[in-house]
């Protein structure tokens, strides 16, 4: 099925959009209601949170440029020894320009 | 199960200050915005229809993705596929919320998700790992970055693109960095190290071998199981167990 981008098949079409995306943001929660919280789906969503953020960064790092991988690197580095986030993504942002300015 | 009576107040004040707090990365989201909305009318869209879309979707990859199948016609089906594969991972946003959620009126629960989105999503996710109880940043720190997302698009259908090249000054990594932090300062015992190893490993097979956009959400499960095995015998045994006692009882 396909529907022509006039102006009313370009309003359903983002309506779709904004529906299925609904559906993602209210979807996870409304189903854990149906969950009894064992100590082992806490542990479950607990350790899945951190995995959903490796998860994106991994292939970004992977797929990425050299500019990508080194502000993965030094934001990464800087985090765990400053313990500061702020500067660390800037320096992270600083180090993929100059990257992408030398290359 | 009783029906709970909710005991999570959101402040007022400390939604502002966490609207404040994530500022700084929202002025970032404002450049995305206007890429998108460059995108968006050279893709074909009216400003208003592109405003619209970020108005009411405010999920930016599937936005992009969304304008690459935009054409005279667009196949719905192939639409929702990739639309729902790529925001999919807010499934599991959410879900990993729920410990918290689940102690607010269902209107406030589902009101503040409205705005859910990785930035905010994993501010609140990292304090729940340091035992912090924070959904004031999904409410506040969500409608600075849905504004910033507006004003972006906004200022990209108007005015082009503000930057020609956002690339080129190390802005796409912005989220990626904010994320790579976020992950970095919660909680690392041998189990968190141990699931983040799987869930890369996960996570690369399925990019590379599974369907497109379905890599976070594998990833994320695959990470979730090690957690789902190994339990963290001194603080998850003892604490789960009591607060399950506690509210359940």
């Amino acid at each position: 099925m396909t529907i022509e981008t006039s102006v009313a098949g370009t309003l359903a079409l983002i309506g779709i959009m904004a529906a299925v995306t609904l559906v993602t943001r209210f979807g996870g929660v409304f189903l854990m209601s149906f969950v009894r919280i064992s100590p082992r789906i806490e542990s479950f969503i607990n350790t899945m949170a951190s995995s959903v953020l490796i998860a994106i960064i991994v292939p970004m790092a992977w797929e990425g440029d050299a500019g990508a991988r080194l502000a993965l690197l030094v934001t990464a580095a800087l985090v765990l020894l400053i313990r500061k986030p702020l500067p660390a993504i800037a320096a992270g942002i600083a180090a993929a320009a100059v990257v992408r300015y030398l290359t | 199960m009783n029906p709970s009576t909710p005991t999570y107040q959101l402040q007022p004040g400390k939604v502002r200050a966490e609207f404040f707090r994530l500022l700084p990365i929202s002025l970032f989201v404002v450049a995305f915005g206007a890429a998108f909305g460059l995108a968006a009318v050279q893709a074909g869209l009216t400003p208003s229809q592109s405003i619209l879309m970020s108005t009411t979707v405010f999920a930016g990859a599937s936005q992009f993705a969304a304008l690459d199948m935009w054409g005279t016609q667009v196949s719905v089906l192939p639409l929702i596929v990739v639309v729902f594969a790529i925001n999919s991972r807010h499934l599991l946003m959410g879900a990993s919320l729920y410990p918290m959620l689940r102690e607010l009126p269902a209107g406030q629960r589902y009101g503040i998700l409205l705005v859910l989105t990785d930035a905010n999503w994993a501010v609140a996710a990292q304090e729940y790992q340091s035992g912090r109880r924070n959904l004031e940043v999904i409410l506040g720190g969500g409608l600075v970055l849905w504004l910033a997302w507006l004003a972006g698009t906004l200022l990209g259908v108007y005015f082009g693109g503000l930057l020609q090249d956002p690339k080129a000054l190390g802005l796409d990594m912005v989220l990626g960095c904010f994320l790579l932090a976020m992950a970095l300062g919660g909680k690392k015992s041998p189990r968190v190290l141990v699931a983040w190893t799987v869930a890369a490993i996960a996570s690369m097979f399925a990019y590379r071998w599974l369907p497109p956009n379905t890599h976070v959400v594998v990833g994320a499960l695959a990470g979730g199981a090690v957690g789902y095995f190994w339990l963290d015998e001194v603080n998850g045994e003892v604490k789960g167990e009591a607060s399950e006692e506690g509210s359940r009882a």
